[in-house]
């Protein structure tokens, strides 16, 4: 094949500024664009979907409700009781990441979720909280957790290394995790629209054989809705599992 | 050797860790649908566990993916 053939996957993730100049001057780029979009998206929702205060909800009062039921009680379940006090932390972090795969998939728009920037300081918040709730609670006590109670003593040494390495890495996988899998769902669209546009170069036959990428990217794509969702999901549940650890230590 | 060339035999040395992840999903919803045979009133909170054990386990099949990524595109 010919060499200016080759395939631009990581193009799409290239951050430009937006807003024409003042955007340029102050380093708004489309990441930031997108946060701020969908920011205004998830207030908006409440906001409106709130305002009827209907008791046979409408549909924006519904998907308001079912969202804030579904985080309220993944955290009662994960976390127990005391989850309350963290579901608005959850709820925020659910909403954000979701809204942010989602509106990545709309065309000529941009997942900021795709860059390990964004992903790893949304995990090193998560992992900061983390470790400071769990001192307030517990005290220095806290650090009985890197030895569980009732485990060989000679074992000592080896334990607590695999646990602390074990909690140092939460946020590194929590952030790869997402990056990862919006980079390369995005990088299989690319690739396959691609494939597209090779098949119509070859003339009548490349036309007909061209449906063949198409139909794989709309499959994809409803993978992709599901994978958006369930990385959400997933962020959440991993942060009220870590939350769980830290207000009953084990 | 090329360089290209070296580029794609390695991309493609680093995606055989997904036949393991593979295995590990097939075992995931392998169990997940036996137990949800054996007692379909437990259906909804297995669901979640599966889910959460297929994320995870997926996690490592798109490390490697990275990796390939990263050799291929940079």
């Amino acid at each position: 094949m010919a060499a200016e053939h080759t395939i631009d996957a990581l193009g799409q993730f290239e951050l430009g500024p937006v807003l024409g100049p003042i955007g340029a001057s102050v380093g708004f780029s489309q990441s930031n664009l997108m946060m701020v979009i969908a920011a205004v998206l998830i207030l908006g929702l409440l906001t409106v979907g709130m305002s009827a205060k209907a008791v046979v909800p409408g549909r924006l009062q519904a998907m308001a409700e079912m969202l804030y039921d579904f985080v309220h009680n993944m955290c009662i379940e994960q976390i127990g009781e005391e989850g309350k006090k963290f579901f608005p932390f959850v709820f925020t972090l659910f909403s954000f990441i979701l809204l942010g795969n989602l509106l990545g998939l709309l065309p000529f728009s941009f997942t900021y979720t795709s860059h390990i920037a964004v992903t790893f300081g949304l995990a090193a918040i998560v992992i900061v909280l983390v470790t400071v709730v769990a001192l307030a609670i517990h005290g220095l006590h806290f650090f009985s957790y890197f030895f569980p109670a009732g485990a060989p003593i000679a074992l000592s040494p080896l334990i607590v290394t695999v646990e602390i390495i074990s909690y140092l890495s939460r946020p590194v996988s929590l952030s790869i995790r997402l990056f990862a899998n919006m980079v390369a769902g995005h990088v299989m669209f690319e690739v396959f629209a691609s494939f597209i546009v090779m098949m119509a170069g070859a003339g009548l036959v490349g036309y007909l054989g061209g449906v063949g990428p198409l139909a794989l990217n709309v499959v994809l794509m409803g993978f992709e809705l599901l994978v958006a969702c369930l990385q959400a999901y997933v962020f959440a549940v991993l942060t009220c599992i870590y939350l769980h650890d830290a207000v009953h230590l084990h | 050797m090329e360089v290209a060339a070296a580029k794609a035999l390695g991309a493609g040395i680093a995606v055989i860790a997904l036949a393991g992840v593979g295995i590990g999903i097939g075992n995931i919803f392998s169990s997940l649908v036996s137990s949800v045979a054996r007692n379909p009133s437990a259906r909804d909170q297995v669901f979640g566990l599966g889910i959460l054990g297929f994320a995870l386990t997926e996690a490592v099949a798109l490390f490697a993916l990275l990796i390939a990524f990263l050799i291929l595109f940079t």
